[in-house]
Formats: structure tokens, sequence, C-alpha cells
């Protein structure tokens, strides 16, 4: 396979295992303020993704660095096309980092419900946003072979991109709970199940509307009718998704966020796939696309980050198996004792 | 003002704002990872307490920091997409492995010593700490090499448009980003030095938890010495390099406008550029700013008029960053050796422990001086010679980009309020109570 061709998978891979780790945290903020019925729920929620969620976001870091490494020109088109969106998401992530840490610094309700309301903000925004962002990448991005942008940020949240956003902000959701289910004992964990099985029947209808919407909005299957054999991708996702209700109701939720992130990954490469050679397609014209052929860097860096990250990456993903392997016990009260505890 | 103008504040105000907080996270982690080095050895609780507190303060520092860093990252492809485009195979890639080699590590690992005190043995768990401290400081190594390239590009060829990566070797090995990182990151160590000092003498002067600050107190004093020592020799190797790849920026750090062998250093000066002159200049000594730039009192020092007038940096404040920061830097030599005399009996020497709690913000202005030396300096260009600054924005309105300079403005500084109240109210709870 070309170089450039094993680049744009290995972009696509590094986004989708942003999703899949980072995705349960925002799904944890997300419902925090709803299913959080006490401090204490609420602090074994923080607790539960708390050794986890700053490696996670790591995985923005890197697909970002990746992005800007190996397809400087896509990097900077996205970006700067996307500018407002991006820029809101990045506050977001600043009040959600800081309001995780800061939370438990000052025990007054007053403080406590202004990192509430922040940790609510910096997990539903980027959630949504990342979905609108992706759907209307799926969809093409008005802007002209100087990288110009033609369109306007309100634009952005047409129905099909809209429709991106919710699927993202289900999908992370059911992940959030089934971690949380994972991660907690009792009413509390319950309760995870119970929004993991209901937000999990608004999920699978939004599902099937966004793969026929793509099929109209976009041109995403396009290669799949051009290799049938690629439809594996897509049953295994469904497999995926389907199997993470079996696993709730039989109370196995290690294997329902396992699933839950393996549909994650999936459907992050349902896009990827259909998406192919492209990575940031134009709407205006198709001269205007750019994709891994005449977007990327020089051979010479593309061989040098595949070394490091071919070198690194599992490097990283053994020790962060590790990191979950020692935090997969749930949440007890000897550790919101903790001094260190959030 | 323009899309120029105002990425060029956004980018300015939100590295600034990083740097408040890197630095001492990058000196505060080798500190905390010896303090609880000792304590694992030992199993004196002293070192234990000395760990935790530090600590404290460490993650406070550890979240502003991480959380700041995000949006600079991005900030190259939101507002630099000219630049990034340009230069991303070679500075992308920096990024790139920075991300993956090193602060993957730093922040996995940094959850697992927060929670992990249970969960691992003692030893186990400040060998984690000492992957943090490796780790955050492995990261600056990378950003440094990045920001080299910026100030000196090596190894690429222009091709189609484009500078494309030629040699990798000569990418990590040059000298300029060598330089940088042989000063920065000892200056972060001096910075925690002194922090630790700082916060050590609030307590010592009120004679509470001594057993933990006298020893604070005196790791951050031997520390702090070398370390300013160090960041002083660097420093001059630092600008001997300057002199020879960038005479704009070392014309512009002494405001010296003519060209002339023998060249003076002005003790004090008030550069008027419009006018390319020095309004006022007092204590012209001959000869010392070619020798401190070449290490040779007749070498010739090229002057700003010689300079192309649209090459030339903002010498204002270039000049007075250079000076604050220097004059900073032999303070800190002097303070740290007059400590050294004075280790045995601190709590005898108050006026000293309140000299040295007062100098806690000083490195922290050395340090953002000094970026503004080597930033402002670097102007017109963005990456030099290269590519000019005003050549790499991105196609954006100046509405967004006023948009979000405000949104940085009003958050950053709010950030900065809780983050200080935090760090006064940690340090004034002081340590946990010996047992």
């Amino acid at each position: 396979m070309e170089l450039q061709a094993i680049w744009f998978f290995l972009w696509g891979l590094l986004w989708a295992v942003f999703f899949m780790t980072d995705g349960f945290d925002f799904g944890i903020g997300t419902i925090y303020p709803f299913a959080g019925k006490t401090d204490t729920d609420k602090r074994t929620m923080l607790n539960a993704m708390g050794p986890l969620w700053d490696g996670n976001e790591v995985w923005l870091i890197t697909a970002g660095g990746v992005t800007f490494a190996a397809f400087p020109l896509v990097y900077a088109t996205m970006f700067s096309t996307l500018y407002t969106p991006l820029m809101l998401i990045l506050f977001a992530l600043i009040f959600r980092g800081v309001a995780i840490h800061f939370r438990g610094k000052i025990d007054t309700p007053a403080w406590k419900r202004v990192w509430d309301f922040l940790i609510f903000i910096g997990s539903f925004v980027p959630a949504l946003l990342f979905g609108v962002a992706f759907a209307n990448i799926f969809q093409g991005i008005p802007f002209d072979g100087q990288g110009f942008y033609h369109g306007n940020t309100l634009k952005l949240l047409n129905p099909y991109g809209l429709l991106g956003g919710v699927l993202f902000v289900l999908l992370f959701i059911v992940h959030g709970a089934n971690w949380m289910a994972v991660k907690s004992t009792g009413k509390l964990q319950a309760r995870m199940a119970a929004i993991s099985q209901k937000t999990w029947l608004a999920l699978v209808p939004v599902a099937v509307v966004f793969l026929l919407a793509s099929y109209f909005a976009t041109d995403l299957w396009a290669n799949y009718f051009r290799y049938p054999v690629l439809f594996i991708v897509t049953l295994v996702n469904v497999a995926a998704l389907l199997s993470i209700r079996y696993f709730v109701a039989n109370k196995t939720y290690f294997k329902a966020w396992f699933a839950s992130a393996a549909t994650i990954v999936l459907c992050t490469f349902f896009g990827i796939i259909g998406l192919f050679p492209a990575l940031f397609p134009s709407s205006l014209h198709p001269d205007w696309h750019l994709t891994a052929f005449n977007a990327s860097s020089s051979p010479l860096t593309l061989k040098i980050m595949l070394g490091v990250v071919v070198v690194f990456i599992p490097i990283v993903i053994g020790y962060q198996i590790w990191a979950y392997h020692l935090f997969k016990d749930p949440v007890t009260e000897e550790d919101l004792d903790m001094d260190e505890a959030y | 003002m323009d899309p120029v103008f105002l990425s060029r504040l956004q980018f300015a105000a939100a590295t600034m704002f990083h740097f408040l907080f890197v630095p001492l996270t990058l000196g505060l982690s080798v500190l905390i990872a010896y303090m609880e080095t000792k304590y694992a050895r030992t199993g004196d609780k002293t070192y234990l307490r000395m760990t935790k507190f530090w600590g404290k303060l460490f993650l406070i520092n550890f979240a502003l920091g991480v959380v700041t860093g995000i949006t600079l990252e991005f900030q190259f492809g939101t507002n630099w997409s000219r630049y990034s485009a340009y230069v991303g195979d070679i500075f992308g890639s920096l990024l790139a492995i920075e991300a993956s080699v090193a602060f993957f590590l730093e922040s996995t690992f940094i959850g697992i010593w927060i929670f992990g005190w249970k969960k691992l043995s003692a030893k186990a768990h400040a060998g984690v700490m000492w992957l943090v401290a490796l780790a955050g400081n492995l990261s600056a190594v990378w950003i440094l090499m990045a920001n080299g390239f910026m100030q000196n590009p090596v190894g690429y060829v222009i091709k189609d448009g484009r500078a494309e990566l030629e040699s990798f070797m000569a990418l990590i090995t040059n000298k300029h980003g060598l330089l940088e990182i042989i000063h920065v990151v000892p200056a972060s160590l001096l910075l925690a030095s002194f922090f630790i000092m700082g916060v050590s003498a609030w307590h010592l002067l009120r004679k509470q938890h001594l057993p933990v600050f006298e020893r604070s107190f005196r790791i951050g004093l031997v520390v702090g010495l070398v370390m300013a020592l160090f960041t002083a020799f660097t420093g001059d190797l630092h600008g001997i390099n300057v002199s020879k790849t960038q005479p704009a920026k070392l014309a512009a750090m002494e405001s010296h406008w003519e060209t002339q062998t023998r060249a003076p250093l002005v003790l004090f000066a008030i550069p008027d550029q419009e006018n390319e002159k020095n309004l006022i200049e007092i204590g012209a000594i001959p000869g010392i700013l070619s020798f401190l730039g070449f290490h040779d009192f007749n070498a010739k020092v090229t002057g700003l008029l010689d300079i192309p007038k649209d090459e030339r940096p903002p010498v204002l404040p270039t000049f007075v960053g250079f000076r604050t920061m220097v004059g900073l830097g032999t303070l800190f030599i002097l303070l740290t050796i007059y400590g050294w005399f004075k280790r045995n009996n601190l709590t005898e020497n108050p006026t000293y422990l309140k000299i040295m709690l007062f100098a806690i913000p000083l490195p922290y202005i050395a340090m953002e001086m000094g970026w503004i030396v080597s930033e402002v300096g670097r102007q017109p260009w963005i990456v030099y010679g290269l590519m000019r600054t005003a050549e790499a924005v991105s196609p954006i309105s100046t509405t967004q980009v006023f948009i979000s300079l405000t949104g940085f403005i009003l958050v950053y500084g709010l950030l900065g309020l809780v983050g200080f109240y935090l760090m006064a109210k940690t340090v004034k709870q002081g340590p946990e109570a010996a047992n």
C-alpha cells in the first residue's frame, strides 16, 4: 500500500481512538448534572474518569499533531475554515479540564455549582460539535482552491450536520454510562445501566437515519458499492451496536463498554472509509478536494513519522491499558476520602 | 486592526499565559520526584509531607498548563494556516512527535500519580513521578526544537512552493534549538526553586512547619544556585549564536543603530524607532557589545541602520526585555549566593526571607521577557529569513479573531484569578500535620 494511503488510515484511526477514549469522558460529563443525584454520585462520576481522562485527551492532541505532520494542507484548511466551531470546542475543553481539577478544591455549594455547569458544557459542546464538524466534512466544506472559506458557521448546523452531532452525543452517553456502570455500585450503577439502555433505544433509530441520510447528503456510500467487501465493516458495526444492549441487560458492563468502544471506532471508520482518499472534501468543486495524495507531507516526513508512530503508539497503548487495568475497580468510599480525589 | 495584528496578539496572549504555568510544572516535577524518592528510600515522613504539599501546587499548575497548551497547538491551524501549509512538513512533525512520545507519557502517568497512592508501592509511585518529570521536560525539548526551526530554519529544501524536510538529523541537531533547550529547561528549574524558596520563606517567617520548609528551602537553594549560574552561562552561549545567525535581533536587543567595530554597550537608552536613533543614551562602554556578541572586543557589530527598514524588529520591547532578563538573572545569582552563606540559620535572617518571598514573581518576569526577546526580536519573520509573519496568517475575518481574542482574554483572566486564589489557599493551608 502506498505511504499516503497508510497515513490516511492512521489519521482516521487516531481520531477514532480519540472518540473511543475521551468519548466516555464526554458522555459522563453530559449526563453528569442529571444522573448525579447527590454530591457523592457526582464525585464518583468524576473519580471514575479521574485517572484516565488526561491521557485520553492527548489522543486529540496527537490526532491534531499527526494531521499537521502528515497532511499539513488539511490541517491548515480544516482548522481555519472551521475556525469558530473549533474555538468553541477549545474553550469547552478548557472549561472541562479546569472544572474537573478545581471542583473539589473548595467545599461550598456555590463553588461546586459553577464547576458542575462547566463540566457539563465542557463535555456536551465538544461531543456535539465534533459530530457536527465530521458530518459536515462528510458532506464537503465550502472552500476554494486557495483555502478560502465561502460558508458561514451557522450553515454548519444543517440537518445532516445536526444529525451527526446528535449521533455523537448519544453514542458518547451510552459509552459513558457503560463505563460508569463498570466503575460504580448499587443505586448509581443501576441508574447508569438504565441510562445506557434508554439512550440506546434512541441511538439505534438515529444511527439508521444517519446511514440513510448519508446516502442522500454525501458520497460516503460510493466506496462501499465499488468494493462491496467493505460492507463487512458496517455489519460488524451493527453487531457491535446491538451487542451493547445485550451486555448491559446481562449486567456484564465491561463487555458493554467494550462493545460501545468498538461501535464508536467502527462508526468513525464508516466515515473514514467513505471519504477515502479525501480527508477534507470541498463542496464547491471536486478539484479542490484535499486528499491523501494531494495534501500530504513529503515522503521523507511520512517515513520518519511512520517510524515514530509505529514504535511509540504501541508503547502508549501498552501503558494506557496498564492504567485502565490499574483503575478498573469501582470507585469506593475509601477512594473518595483520599486527599487527591476530585 | 487586521487579522495579522489580532492573531499575533492572540498567540502572544495564549503563549505568555501558558508559559506562566509550564516552567513551574517542568521544574517542580523534578524536585518533587527527588523528594518522593527520598521518602521511598528512607521512609522519612517529612519527605512525604513535602511531596504532597508541593504536589498540590504542582497539580494546579499542571491543569492550567495543559488546558492552555491545547489551544496553542490548534492556533497554528486556525490563525496561521499559511504558515502551517508552508512548513507543516517540518514543524508539524516535531509537534506530532512531542504529542506521541512525551505528552502521552506525562498525561497518562500524572493520572496514575494522583490516584495511585494506594495502588502502587512507594518506590513505584516515586518512579511514576520521575516519568512525569522526564516526559514533561522531554515535551519542552521537542517544542523548543520546533521553535528553533522558526528561529533558524535548517534541514529543509523549498519544493513546490513549500519547505520540505531534507535532513531530520539537521533538524534535531539545530544549534539554535539545542541552545534554547539548555537555557530554558534549567531556567524552569531556577523558577521552580525560587518558587519553593519563596513559599518556604513565607512559612519560615511565621516559624511554622519548620522541618518541611527548612528542608524545602535548602533543596531550592542548592538547585537555584546551580541553575542561576548555569542559565547565565547558557544565556551567554545563546547570545553569541544569535549575534551570528540573527544580527537584526542582536541590534534590537541593544538598540544598536550604527554598524561599528569595538561596539559599545549602552547602560541605559530610550530607543526611537521612527527616527532611527536613541533618544537618550547613558553610559556607553566601548567594546563590551562586541565582546558580548562575539567574545571579541574588536568585532564588528551590525547596526539597525544597515538592516532594511522592513526587516527590523520592534526595538523597544526587545531592548527592554533583554535588559530586564539579564538584570534579573544577575540578581538571582546574588540572591542564591547570599542564601548559601545563610543556609544554616535561615529563620534568623527574616529580611532575606522576606526578599525571597517577594522574589517569587521575578523568574516569571525574566522568562516572559526572554520570550519577548526571542519572539518579538524575530519579527517581521515567522520563520527567520524564510517567511514573513504577515504572509503566514489564515484567510479569516477580523471579526472572528476579535471575538476569539476577547474570549481568550476573558477566560484566561478568570482562570488566572482562580488559579492564583487556589495556589494562595493551598500555600496558606500548609502541609499535612506531622504524626
